[in-house]
């Protein structure tokens, strides 16, 4: 069996910003697997502009940003094995990977860094009754249809779901002269970033459903209508407010799950509230040496801090490599008051990092508010919080002095305005 | 009188008070940069937005290329601009930023590539 210092599954801008920074780092006999015909991951197909801000201090769109990184990874002749799936993965990390030219093959690696990306919530995972026409897709894939392969799915659009991906897709869908007559949303705040509700919806003139959700579908061969009904404060419909819209299209854009199936094979320990893996400061799973980021760790709504994670996890990857474990037991972060899931979610205290940027996301649109950071009854660090949004990423910060020592584990919460 | 805008300039999403006074911007705060000052600014006048979209491309790994103005356009003309994009056809190698639509609609801007795209 083959064997490599690191193997990075997934080619994507969490996998080539790992691979960079591992060789930056000295780690020369790395392979990065990529299920693809190209490096790049889903930036690919997100056409429209705004990454980059952070990494670059430029205005990218998301194919440009993925090909600084392809370009990086050839500058630093990274190895990237593409079309190539990898079908199973072992707590002691053998990775089992298929492809045309070699069939099955088994490897190893002494670290693997996991960046296989998130996928869409399906059709089947919302429960929405009626018939099974054609004309059905998650916006992503409508996204891959037009942006990538050229084809338009239809004419008059409803989108249930008003994540980023649904919304970026009614103004692409407008622009490419679909009528999209509206964004349906569950909730009764949007899920996407406040940007996007601005600049691809209320610049289109395109209405936006708050407390909505579509309820039936119709149709044999081809979507011909749906039914929209308001929901009460449980998210039940509320009979009588039934609503139809004649289209040939609905697109989902409800949700985005970590892909879990190669950890969940190696018996990697999961958080429930990401649904990726649950990771330590040094970005490693519950499985020595396999680690962790982009997408398939959290779900992000920015690139940039996906390829800073991914730096993190794979620094965190060279410093196993080099010097094993890190020493004592690890405590863990958790979720406080309003707060639905942080990452890393564990450090150590007797050999804390130097600086630790914890992930964090609130449960609800708060204002006003004050982020409390604390470990028992010893408070770390409080920042006062103007607005917070469960669309938007937030970050609590922790130097190698907080952590050092403690013995209880560090909590994140949220003190809502009185 | 003051307005409430939410910058697109970038995912942050900033929350911009404007002050206008007589037809006058006066103040812009909430900005985190200085695009979010332009931003405010020009949004009251004339709102420009950066356009993204794809043209045909051939012999290409792909059947499309994704393209992107270099500088914002006004809003009001981002359907015409999809128009006259709309039978641009283009053939592969393609380097990023290569023009593929000089001076769009005559705003001064052109339309570059993306990305890049071997010849097949």
């Amino acid at each position: 069996m083959k064997k490599y210092q690191a193997i990075i599954i997934g080619g994507g801008s969490a996998g080539l910003s790992a691979a960079v920074t591992l060789k930056k780092n000295g780690i020369e006999d790395i392979l990065v697997i990529e299920k693809d015909e190209e490096p790049g991951g889903i930036l690919e197909q997100c056409i429209h502009n705004g990454f980059g801000l952070q990494t670059f201090k430029e205005q990218l769109s998301g194919p440009a940003y993925a090909e600084r990184y392809v370009r990086m990874a050839e500058e630093y002749d990274v190895n990237i094995l593409l079309n190539t799936m990898v079908t199973k993965l072992t707590a002691d990390r053998v990775i089992e990977y298929v492809n045309a030219e070699e069939g099955t093959v088994q490897v190893q690696a002494d670290a693997v860094i996991l960046a296989v990306g998130c996928y869409e919530r399906p059709r089947g995972g919302i429960n929405i009754t009626g018939t099974r026409p054609a004309g059905i897709y998650t916006a992503g894939q409508a996204q891959r249809y037009l942006n990538i392969d050229g084809y338009m799915v239809g004419k008059r659009v409803m989108i249930l779901g008003s994540g980023d991906i649904g919304l970026i897709m009614a103004r692409r869908m407008t622009l490419e002269g679909a009528e999209v007559v509206g964004v349906a949303e569950l909730m009764p705040y949007s899920n996407g970033l406040p940007r996007n509700i601005k600049q691809c919806l209320e610049d289109f003139n395109i209405p936006l459903y708050l407390s909505h959700t579509i309820t039936e579908v119709f149709g044999t061969d081809r979507l011909e209508k749906v039914e929209m009904m308001e929901v009460d404060a449980k998210s039940n419909p509320i009979p009588g407010t039934e609503h139809y819209f004649n289209v040939d299209t609905l697109l989902l854009s409800v949700g985005l799950i970590p892909e879990n199936h190669l950890a969940d094979q190696a018996g990697i320990q999961m958080d429930p509230s990401t649904k990726g893996p649950v990771v330590d400061d040094r970005y490693m799973t519950s499985a020595e040496g396999i680690f962790a980021c982009g997408n398939g760790l959290h779900v992000h709504d920015l690139v940039d801090y996906v390829s800073l994670q991914a730096e993190k996890s794979a620094e965190g990857a060279v410093s196993y490599l080099q010097n094993g474990m890190p020493q004592g037991d690890a405590l863990r972060i958790q979720n406080g008051n309003q707060v639905s899931y942080c990452v890393p979610s564990k450090f150590y205290p007797q050999t804390p990092v130097e600086k630790l940027t914890v992930y964090f996301r609130v449960r609800e649109p708060l204002k006003n508010a004050t982020l409390i950071i604390r470990s028992g009854d010893k408070i770390i660090r409080t920042m006062k919080k103007r607005i917070l949004i469960p669309s938007v990423m937030e970050e609590a910060l922790l130097l190698k002095k907080d952590m050092s020592g403690l013995t209880e584990p560090i909590t994140i919460e949220i003190a809502e305005e009185k | 009188m003051t307005k409430e805008l939410v910058c697109v300039n970038c995912p942050l999403g900033c929350r911009l008070t404007v002050t206008v006074q007589h037809n006058q911007i006066t103040a812009v705060s909430g900005n985190s940069c200085p695009r979010g000052k332009t931003y405010a600014e020009s949004e009251c006048i004339r709102p420009m937005r950066i356009l993204t979209t794809t043209v045909r491309i051939t012999n290409a790994l792909h059947r499309v290329l994704p393209v992107i103005t270099e500088q914002e356009i006004p809003l009001d003309l981002v359907m015409k601009a999809m128009e006259a994009v709309r039978n641009v056809k283009v053939a592969a190698p393609i380097q990023v930023g290569d023009i593929i639509v000089e001076n769009l609609l005559g705003t001064g801007v052109n339309l570059v590539a993306a990305r890049s795209m071997k010849q097949l």
